[in-house]
């Protein structure tokens, strides 16, 4: 009975494995959800670190921990840097758009 | 079932070779298709590890002494608990946990990065299943789980009772988990390396890592010494024990890295130093594993000898070699993009503090390793205690805390005087009247280094405490919350930030209760008869009776017999509590022919403390029955006369289950006498304060972390995207 068993276990793990290993092989050409470029995807992660940087700016203000002429300075520089990495993502939306077409 | 075992980790290891030729070759050719193939390695390796841990578990449950490791670590009179536990316990059954907590903890990583770092991923999980063939071909080819002896013997040695603790259920898998979970940051970090890549996407991935790796391997040192504090009978929590060092210098190192990281990503700098505190922090939990199971240094936690010193240095080796190597080779990608603006600002508070931390922890790694390092200098091992790791190590834990004050006072890329001014005001004040405090009302003026942390740990409650009500008030102005929902939504909306400082209390809390116990603990070792008392600093503790039971475990850790005390404890005359110190005795095996009583109080003997335990101090109790050391295993036998007398008194043409039987009846009338006309016992007394603040300040740390790592809700999360994505569009506008 237990070596029944057994033999039941070892042939459904290789029954899976094949199954689970050649399944991107099968499914060629059918991804369904095109992931987003890695060069976007940087970029959008390049984003969210600014943003987080302007709020972290602003929460240092907030708490006294800048002055305001401080703070002027650097949410000027942080947020020209965030329209820098903005303009770089619609640069690389526009070039997609015309590799698309 | 143990071949279905075998088979699975064959075909695991199989399962591992393949997905590092599939992903490697999809990188290679730039073929998807063979990439996912590779990816999928992972969870088939994390499916059949599943099986394998099952199968063994099942065995270890059954009692199925035919497997090796059931037979050596576990026995029928292990409770079901400690049994289901046991397998961590032997070589074999650590190292598949160790690859098992690996595939699972790669799964959950290439799940969520399966659609990003796409150039990454291939390399990321090479090195992932890589480790994964490493620990499984010590499985199969060195030290199988599920290697059998037939006939099966009918009981086996049992587990440590060392480890029969709630503690080690727990323990070793979040040790564990926090050393599989650094190889993940190590994985994604040599493949940016490979492909040349290492932007904002990669820092955002490697750091959610770094920080779950950082908590699981922080709550596993806790607990260790939670362990040690309650088990090992001498009082300690923490003996700069190798085990201890290893799990702690990997810890260290990824602080410095969550710290560092910040710097990166805001600033593009130190890109070398974090791409080397990732290598290094993973090649050390490795050298945690290696030092837990090799043996190579003495070690409380070597639970036996093992044979896999040559892979496992190897492995170090190779994992060092490959790390310098991509670093020095990728220095123009790692190059900074930004220079410091001010030695005063928070970058620079960072950068001590991961100076200071890296000190730390080469100092710990130097103690640790020098036995080794003086045995190839001079052909001499010598070992270093704890007063030189304390030499060196308490200034700098000192500095350390000092740090977790003066980085949330600060800001980012500059701070002006006048604003350091009105942010240290506090922070100054509070350590100053703390001073004041320490000569004045607490005695503890007498002990200036306690004094000194107790200081700066009221700077750091003080600077963390002001943050709070900054940004509440803050919130509060900008928003028609309650007080407790602008409190909870500022958590919220931060929590990376108040995560962090929550840590930052938890570690002062943490040193204050190290602090003070280890300055001012009061000990006693001394014998005491029944109706005797000790002082021991305040305290007075009466050995008012003593206590025995057979089989009946009072604290189920499955002892055959349970010698102990009662101890009435004043203060002053008057009553404080009782404390209840015991000595577990667990059977030898196997059970000797002649010997059945002496035999089954014979193996391991354990001291259960007697504690009890508030937030100003514990009283902690241990007991050793005296009596005649046994030859065989240097077991201090009580009433070895009596036990000589009871095994003579059994008929050897007996059945054994009759033998047993008698055995177990003359073994209540040892302990009844014991109880009636008890000796002299030995006693180690201790009054400890604070040490609870350890385990509060443990837990505080890691609800911090939790906080950090706590994925902020996307709804939360859209909402301050739009109110940004407003904001940088308004100044566009502008511009």
């Amino acid at each position: 009975m237990t070596a029944l068993l057994a033999a039941l276990l070892i042939a459904a793990l290789l029954t899976f494995v094949l199954w689970a290993l050649s399944a991107p092989f099968r499914a060629r050409g059918g991804d369904a959800t095109p992931p987003a470029s890695d060069a976007r995807r940087a970029l959008e992660s390049a984003k969210q670190a600014k943003y987080s940087e302007i709020r972290d700016n602003e929460t240092d203000y907030r708490t006294g921990k800048l002055s305001d002429e401080d703070y002027r300075t650097l949410d000027r520089q942080l947020r020209g840097e965030a329209v820098e990495i903005l303009r770089a993502i619609d640069e690389l939306d526009a070039l997609e758009s015309s590799t698309g077409d | 079932m143990a071949f279905a075992g075998r088979v699975a980790l064959v075909l695991a290891l199989a399962v591992s070779l393949y997905g590092i030729t599939a992903a490697l070759y999809g990188a290679r050719r730039g073929r998807r298709d063979w990439v996912d193939s590779g990816r999928h390695s992972i969870y088939c390796l994390a499916a059949i590890l599943t099986v394998a841990m099952v199968i063994l578990e099942v065995a270890f449950i059954r009692n199925d002494f035919s497997y090796n490791t059931v037979a050596n670590t576990s026995s029928t009179t292990t409770p079901l608990l400690y049994r289901a536990a046991a397998m961590w316990s032997s070589q074999e059954g650590s190292l598949l946990l160790w690859v098992w907590l690996l595939s699972v903890w790669a799964s959950v990583a290439t799940f969520i990065t399966r659609n990003r770092l796409r150039d990454i991923v291939p390399y990321a999980s090479s090195v992932l299943l890589g480790f994964g063939a490493f620990f499984t071909t010590l499985l199969v080819f060195f030290d199988s789980p599920f290697n059998q002896t037939h006939p099966a013997p009918t009981n086996g040695a049992g587990l440590d009772p060392l480890l029969r603790n709630p503690s080690m259920l727990i323990h070793p898998p979040m040790l564990y988990s926090g050393y599989t979970f650094f190889t993940i940051p190590f994985a994604f970090a040599v493949g940016a390396l490979v492909v040349r890549r290492v932007d904002a996407d990669w820092i955002r991935v490697t750091r959610r890592f770094a920080l779950a790796s950082w908590l699981f391997l922080g709550i596993g040192i806790v607990l260790g010494a939670r362990w040690s504090y309650y088990e090992l009978g001498w009082g300690g929590y923490w003996g700069w024990d190798p085990v201890e060092n290893a799990a702690l210098m990997p810890w260290l190192i990824s602080t410095a890295f969550l710290h560092s990281v910040m710097i990166q990503e805001k600033r593009g700098m130190l890109k070398i130093w974090n791409a080397s505190l990732v290598l290094g922090a993973s090649t050390l939990a490795i050298v945690g594993t290696f030092l837990v199971r090799s043996g190579v240094l003495n070690s409380i936690h070597a639970f036996g000898a093992s044979t896999l010193g040559i892979p496992f240095v190897a492995l170090i080796a190779a994992m060092t070699g490959g790390s310098i190597y991509l670093v020095v080779s990728r220095r123009e990608v790692l190059r900074s993009e930004h220079t410091l603006d001010s030695l005063f600002s928070r970058e620079a508070a960072f950068l001590l503090n991961n100076v200071v931390l890296v000190g730390l922890c080469f100092v710990i790694f130097w103690g640790t390793f020098f036995p080794l390092i003086s045995k190839a200098v001079t052909g001499t091992s010598a070992a270093v205690g704890p007063p030189w790791f304390d030499r060196y190590t308490v200034p700098l834990a000192l500095i350390l805390v000092l740090l977790s004050g003066i980085g949330p006072a600060i800001a980012w890329r500059r701070a002006t005087l006048a604003n350091a001014r009105r942010n240290f005001l506090l922070p100054l004040g509070a350590a100053a009247a703390m001073a004041v405090g320490a000569y004045t009302v607490v005695p503890i003026g007498s002990s200036p280094g306690v004094v000194l942390l107790f200081c700066a740990a009221m700077f750091v409650f003080a600077s963390v405490g002001q943050e709070f009500w900054r940004g509440w008030r803050a919130r509060r102005a900008t928003s028609r919350d309650s007080p407790p929902q602008a409190l909870l939504s500022m958590v919220r909306r931060n929590r990376r930030r108040y995560g962090g400082y929550i840590v930052h209390v938890g570690i002062a809390v943490l040193f204050i209760g190290v602090a003070a116990s280890a300055t001012f603990e009061h000990e006693q070792t001394l014998s005491l008869q029944v109706g005797q008392s000790a002082r021991v600093g305040a305290y007075t503790m009466k050995y008012m009776r003593a206590t025995g039971s057979v089989v009946t475990d009072p604290n189920n850790t499955g002892a055959t017999m349970t010698l102990g005390a009662v101890l009435r404890v004043t203060r002053g005359g008057h009553y404080v509590g009782t404390l209840r110190p015991s000595a577990g005795y667990y059977p030898a095996s196997p059970i000797v022919p002649g010997l059945v009583v002496a035999s089954l109080i014979s193996g391991d003997a354990v001291d259960q403390i007697g504690l009890q335990s508030s937030w100003r101090r514990d009283l902690w109790a241990a007991i050793k029955p005296l009596g005649t050391t046994l030859a065989a295993n240097g077991t201090q036998l009580p009433e070895e006369s009596l036990v000589n007398r009871a095994d003579g008194l059994i008929p050897t043409s007996e059945s054994g289950v009759d033998q047993l039987k008698l055995a177990y009846y003359l073994l209540r009338a040892i302990v009844g006498h014991y109880v009636a006309y008890p000796p002299a016992a030995s006693f180690t007394l201790i009054a400890s304060p604070l040490v609870m603040w350890i385990w509060v300040g443990g837990l505080i740390v890691f609800l911090g972390g939790l906080t950090a790592i706590w994925p902020a809700p996307s709804g939360v999360r859209d909402r301050v995207r739009a109110r940004y994505l407003a904001r940088v569009g308004r100044e566009l506008g502008r511009a």
